[in-house]
């Protein structure tokens, strides 16, 4: 009988608590309407940056595409002439392909990068209606004045 | 003869049409209420706040497949749902929403027949409606399905009596089995106060009845997948849907005009004390399902054998034995 009493108290309690709770914050957020922010170091979507002068960072140099491991990133270096400066070193990228379909954003291009050029941002909406659409191209990747990304654009790598 | 057969079709399908749409909200007041008991929003994407989440749910369901599985007996895996749904609604024509009104200078009774039998009916009728649960679980050929009806036909006929107990107490003390009469005699004091016992006992046989957390076991997730209704799909799947939700309104219904006064209380209209009231019997069930894990199977037949029904008939007794010694 006891046992009973103490059982029927115990479920009236927690029906207590669920009742608490209904008037609580809730934790999750609508979210197209409201877009919790990302942590400082997410990883999401690729920038190629810019230096504050305004030339690019990517130097050709293809690290990242040895270092990715699921083989998402194409580039085609090109060399710099006097007339078409695009970069600080030697060589520049004059094709660079990101496949988000195969990317699995695990930065380690940002990692192996000499001159901190591609960056992983904070923009995580990627879906697309074709495949063709999801690989990015260079002038997608490359932000479009510097420190666009959100990166400051006078950091050193 | 006319008049009156037209009068009462109008009234059926004005009955049909407002239930199924409170039934197709009900779903959505669970959801968003569930979610609020678990800190989330729930669905509120389809119109405002979610209100035009059930017709979006009904479009989908209509326009799915109706499939059948192989080994399914193709005339009984097609009649169940419509077993379920049918004998859910069925008992709307008895069950009081509200006072007589006047309109236009005509009396408009808020209730389809008042039967002089009409508690009885609408309990006869919850057992038919057990007929669709087994009959889908058999006819599916699925062992989950099947288990699920066996279970569910346990439970149905042991908190039916339950449920007949609680109800045949409150019979006794007002004298009649009709709905309004009984609702009627509830003007001064409410049975759920001079009925206590009976009151736990109708709550608690209730949400059995209608299979919902934690008496949910004849479609426990967990263990059954869906239980009776895993082998459905599409518009079947909707028809047992609408016939479970039809059945926690009816219970709310009854509920409402057995022990909460019906449409008696002070300056609202009739029916929209029954409408609160039905209202606030939905919560509670939501309340509970939000707050209280299964049961296990001989747990639910234990708590219905030898502990319920004893005190439904111990209520029983002392009950006409009162009215006895009243001299009623």
């Amino acid at each position: 009988m006891a046992a009973v009493f103490r059982q029927t108290v115990a479920m009236l309690r927690g029906l207590l608590i669920t009742g608490r709770y209904l008037f609580r914050r809730r934790v999750t957020a609508p979210y197209p309407d409201v877009k919790p922010p990302v942590a400082a170091r997410f990883k999401g979507r690729h920038w190629l940056t810019l230096y504050a002068d305004g030339l690019e960072r990517c130097v050709g140099c293809e690290l990242c595409v040895i270092v990715c491991p699921s083989q998402a990133i194409y580039v085609k270096a090109a060399e710099n002439t006097p007339e078409r400066q695009v970069s600080k070193g030697e060589r520049h990228a004059e094709e660079f392909q990101i496949n988000m379909l195969r990317c699995i954003f695990c930065g380690f291009c940002e990692e192996a990068c000499p001159t901190g050029a591609i960056v992983l941002g904070h923009d995580y909406e990627l879906a697309g209606y074709t495949r063709a659409s999801m690989i990015y191209t260079k002038g997608m990747l490359t932000e479009p004045y510097p420190g666009a990304s959100g990166r400051d654009p006078g950091r050193e790598v | 003869m006319v008049e009156a057969l037209l009068v009462a079709a109008v009234k059926s399908a004005v009955m049909l049409a407002l239930v199924l749409t409170v039934c197709a909200y009900m779903t959505l007041f669970e959801r968003r209420l569930i979610a609020g008991f678990q800190l989330r929003y729930g669905p509120n994407r389809v119109g405002p706040a979610g209100l035009l989440q059930p017709f979006a749910d009904a479009v989908k369901l209509i326009f799915k497949e109706s499939f059948r599985p192989a080994g399914a007996d193709p005339l009984v895996y097609w009649i169940a749902p419509g077993i379920a749904m049918i004998t859910a609604l069925f008992v709307y024509a008895v069950i009081p929403l509200g006072p007589t009104l006047t309109v236009l200078g005509r009396p408009v009774p808020l209730v389809v027949a008042d039967v002089n039998v009409g508690i009885l009916l609408v309990l006869g009728a919850s057992s038919i409606g057990v007929y669709g649960i087994i009959l889908g679980g058999w006819a599916a050929n699925s062992k989950y399905a099947l288990m699920g009806s066996l279970r569910s036909s346990a439970q149905v006929l042991s908190y039916e009596l339950v449920l007949g107990l609680a109800v045949a107490s409150v019979v006794l003390s007002a004298g009649t089995l009709s709905l309004v009469e009984i609702v009627n005699a509830q003007q001064r004091v409410w049975f759920a106060v001079t009925q206590p016992v009976a009151f736990v006992l109708f709550l608690l046989g209730a949400i059995a009845e209608t299979g919902r957390a934690p008496f949910d076991l004849p479609e426990s997730e967990q263990e059954l997948i869906a239980g009776y209704q895993t082998e459905y799909g599409g518009f079947n799947f909707a028809m047992f849907y609408v016939g479970e939700y039809v059945g926690i309104v009816t219970m709310g219904l009854l509920a409402a005009n057995l022990f909460l006064g019906g449409w008696h209380g002070p300056l609202l209209p009739g029916p929209v004390w029954v409408a609160v009231k039905t209202l606030a019997f939905a919560f509670f069930a939501v309340w509970l399902r939000a707050t209280l894990p299964r049961v296990r199977q001989d747990q639910l037949m234990a708590l219905s054998w030898k502990v319920l029904i004893e005190i439904g008939f111990l209520n029983l007794l002392v009950t006409a034995a009162i009215l006895a010694w009243r001299g009623g």
